[in-house]
C-alpha cells in the first residue's frame, strides 16, 4: 500500500502562500512562509496565525466520561468546571510519559482531548485499553482543523469576527463554544484562549470545511495589524524560548514527568489513575537527572541529540532541543544533565562538533513571559 | 533561481570566482540558501589552514539545520567575510555578493575548470 501524506484543509492555501512544505508527523506541513526568525518575530511583536489541523482530537462523551478522563489522565480534572481547560499527561503503568494533551470540559458528561499528531494512534490504543468505564470515544481529528493565533493583536484581530464573546474577556486556559454559525458561520467552533508560544492568543477548533474560510478571514482582519501566517518553524523556536516541553523531544515513554519538571500536572492525591503507583515510588526517590534549560556563552547553536558535559569533557546528559534564539540573538537549548548540575547558574558544556562551548543553566522562560 | 554564468559550481552548492590576482573568492548558492532559510550562524576555518579539495572549510547553521561547507579547490585560507560572520543573513540576502564566505589561494588553479558550469550546476538541481 502506498504511505500517502496527509493534507490539512488548508493545504492549497499553504501553497498559494508560498510555503515551504515539510514531512511532520505523518502530514505535509508548512515550516515556514516568509522565513523563521521574521514569523517569530511577528509572533512576538504583533500576531502570527498558524496552521495546526495536524493536531489529535477525541471527544469522550457519557454519563462515565469524567470518571474516565479521572483515570486516563494525571492532572486532576474535578478542578475544572464548564469552559476551563488543562494542560495534562497520559502515563504508562510504570510512570512513563505517553502524550501531553489538553483536557476541556465542554460539560460534566463530554470532554475533549487534544493529543500530538505523532501520538493519535498511540492515545486511542491507550484509551480503548483502559476504558473500563464504557465511555463514548470518537476520534474527531480527520474533520476537525484546528488554527493558532497568537501573538499580542490576537484578541483585537479576533474581536473584529466575533463581537459575543469578547475575545480579551476570556480568561488564558478558558473556552467558549460556539454553535449554529455564531463564528464565522462554523456549525461547531471552539474559541480556546491557550497557546504554545508564550504570547496571548487563541486556539480556534472548527470543522475542516470551514477551515480556509475562517483562514481567510482571519489574515484579511489581521492584515493591517501585521498579522502573517507562521509555520511550525516558528511554533518550535517560540515553544523553545518559553522552555515548553515538545513531546519526543524532551519528554517520551523513557521520561516521567517528575524528571522533566511537569511534577505539576501529576496530582498523586486525586485518587486512582493509570501510572499512580509508579509516579509514587518515582516521586520519593530523588531523580537522578532532570530537564534543564540552558544558554551558550559563546556563539555556536545547540542541538538535540549532541552531549552535554563538564568542564573535563565528561558526559553529563543530552541536549533534547536546541535552536538560535530569534528574539536573544544567542544559541538556547533544553536538555536532561545530571542532577548535580541542574541548579540555575550551573556552568556547563555543549560539545558542538570538535569543541566544548560554556552553557549556563538557567530557568526557562528564557524571554520574559508576558499572557 | 539566480545562477550567475561567470561562477563554477560543486555539487554540494558552493561557488567559486576566480580574481585576476590569482586568489578566488567561494560561497554558497542561491539555492543553498533558499533552501536552508534563515542562516543565523557561521563558523570558518581558521586563516592560514591548508585544505584539500572537498575539505570541510566550516559550518552554516539556519535556524533548523546545520550544513558543513566543502572547498571546491585546494588551497589555503587568506580571508574570512568578518561581515557574514557578524550578519550571517547576508548570505541569505546576497549569497554571490556581500555573502560570500572566505577567500582563498588555489593550490592548483586548474581545478577550477574540473568544476561544474552554470548551465551543468542548473541541471543538477532541475528546474525550479
Amino acid at each position: 500500500m502506498q504511505n500517502l501524506r496527509k493534507r490539512t484543509p488548508l493545504y492549497h492555501r499553504h501553497l498559494e502562500a508560498g510555503a515551504r512544505m515539510v514531512p511532520f508527523a505523518g502530514f505535509e506541513m508548512p515550516l515556514h512562509y516568509r522565513g523563521i526568525v521574521e514569523e517569530h518575530r511577528a509572533v512576538r511583536q504583533r500576531a502570527g496565525l498558524f496552521d495546526i489541523s495536524h493536531m489529535g482530537e477525541f471527544l469522550i462523551r457519557g454519563p462515565r466520561a469524567g470518571e474516565f478522563v479521572q483515570y486516563v489522565t494525571t492532572n486532576d480534572i474535578s478542578r475544572l468546571t464548564d469552559g476551563r481547560a488543562q494542560y495534562s499527561l497520559f502515563c504508562r503503568e510504570h510512570g512513563g510519559i505517553v502524550d501531553d494533551l489538553i483536557v476541556y470540559r465542554i460539560t460534566a458528561s463530554e470532554y475533549l482531548l487534544v493529543v500530538n499528531a505523532a501520538n493519535i494512534a498511540k492515545d486511542l490504543a491507550y484509551l480503548i485499553e483502559h476504558n473500563s468505564m464504557g465511555a463514548d470515544l470518537v476520534d474527531i481529528s480527520e474533520e476537525t482543523a484546528l488554527l493558532a493565533l497568537q501573538g499580542p493583536a490576537s484578541a483585537a484581530i479576533l474581536r473584529r469576527l466575533l463581537a459575543d464573546p469578547d475575545p480579551e474577556q476570556i480568561p488564558y486556559y478558558h473556552f467558549r463554544k460556539l454553535t449554529g454559525g455564531r463564528f464565522l458561520g462554523c456549525r461547531r467552533a471552539l474559541i480556546s484562549a491557550t497557546g504554545y508560544t508564550g504570547e496571548p492568543g487563541f486556539e480556534l477548533y472548527m470543522e475542516a470545511e470551514r477551515a480556509p474560510a475562517v483562514w481567510d478571514a482571519l489574515l484579511e482582519a489581521g492584515q493591517d495589524l501585521g498579522l502573517v501566517p507562521c509555520g511550525l518553524g516558528a511554533r518550535d523556536t517560540l515553544r523553545l524560548e518559553m522552555g515548553y516541553c515538545l513531546y519526543g523531544n524532551e519528554i517520551s515513554e523513557d521520561t516521567h514527568p517528575y524528571e522533566a519538571g511537569l511534577g505539576w500536572v501529576v496530582k498523586l492525591e486525586k485518587g486512582p489513575f493509570v501510572g499512580r503507583e509508579a509516579l509514587q515510588r518515582i516521586r520519593q526517590s530523588p531523580p537522578s537527572r532532570r530537564l534543564v534549560g540552558f544558554r551558550l556563552q559563546q556563539r555556536a547553536i545547540p542541538r538535540s541529540g549532541y552531549a552535554i558535559t563538564d568542564a573535563e569533557g565528561r558526559r553529563i546528559g543530552q541536549v533534547t532541543s536546541g535552536s538560535h534564539s530569534p528574539i536573544l540573538e544567542v544559541g538556547i537549548g533544553m536538555g536532561y544533565v545530571e542532577t548535580a548540575f541542574a541548579e540555575p547558574g550551573s556552568q556547563i558544556w555543549i560539545a558542538i562538533r570538535d569543541r566544548l562551548v560554556p552553557a549556563e543553566v538557567v530557568k526557562p522562560p528564557f524571554i520574559e513571559r508576558r499572557p | 533561481m539566480h545562477i550567475p554564468q561567470e561562477l563554477r559550481y560543486t555539487r554540494e552548492h558552493e561557488w567559486i570566482r576566480l580574481e585576476a590576482d590569482g586568489t578566488a573568492v567561494v560561497g554558497i548558492t542561491d539555492f543553498a540558501q533558499s533552501e536552508l532559510g534563515d542562516i543565523v550562524f557561521v563558523e570558518l576555518k581558521p586563516v592560514g589552514t591548508e585544505l584539500e579539495q572537498n575539505a570541510v572549510f566550516g559550518t552554516v547553521e539556519a535556524v533548523k539545520t546545520v550544513s558543513e561547507l566543502y572547498l571546491p579547490v585546494a588551497g589555503q585560507i587568506i580571508a574570512h567575510n568578518e561581515a557574514v560572520i557578524q550578519d550571517p543573513a547576508l548570505i541569505n540576502r546576497d549569497p554571490y555578493g556581500a555573502g560570500w564566505l572566505i577567500r582563498i589561494q588555489p593550490r592548483d588553479p586548474a581545478q577550477i575548470e574540473g568544476l561544474l558550469s552554470a548551465e551543468e550546476y542548473q541541471s543538477m538541481i532541475g528546474v525550479r
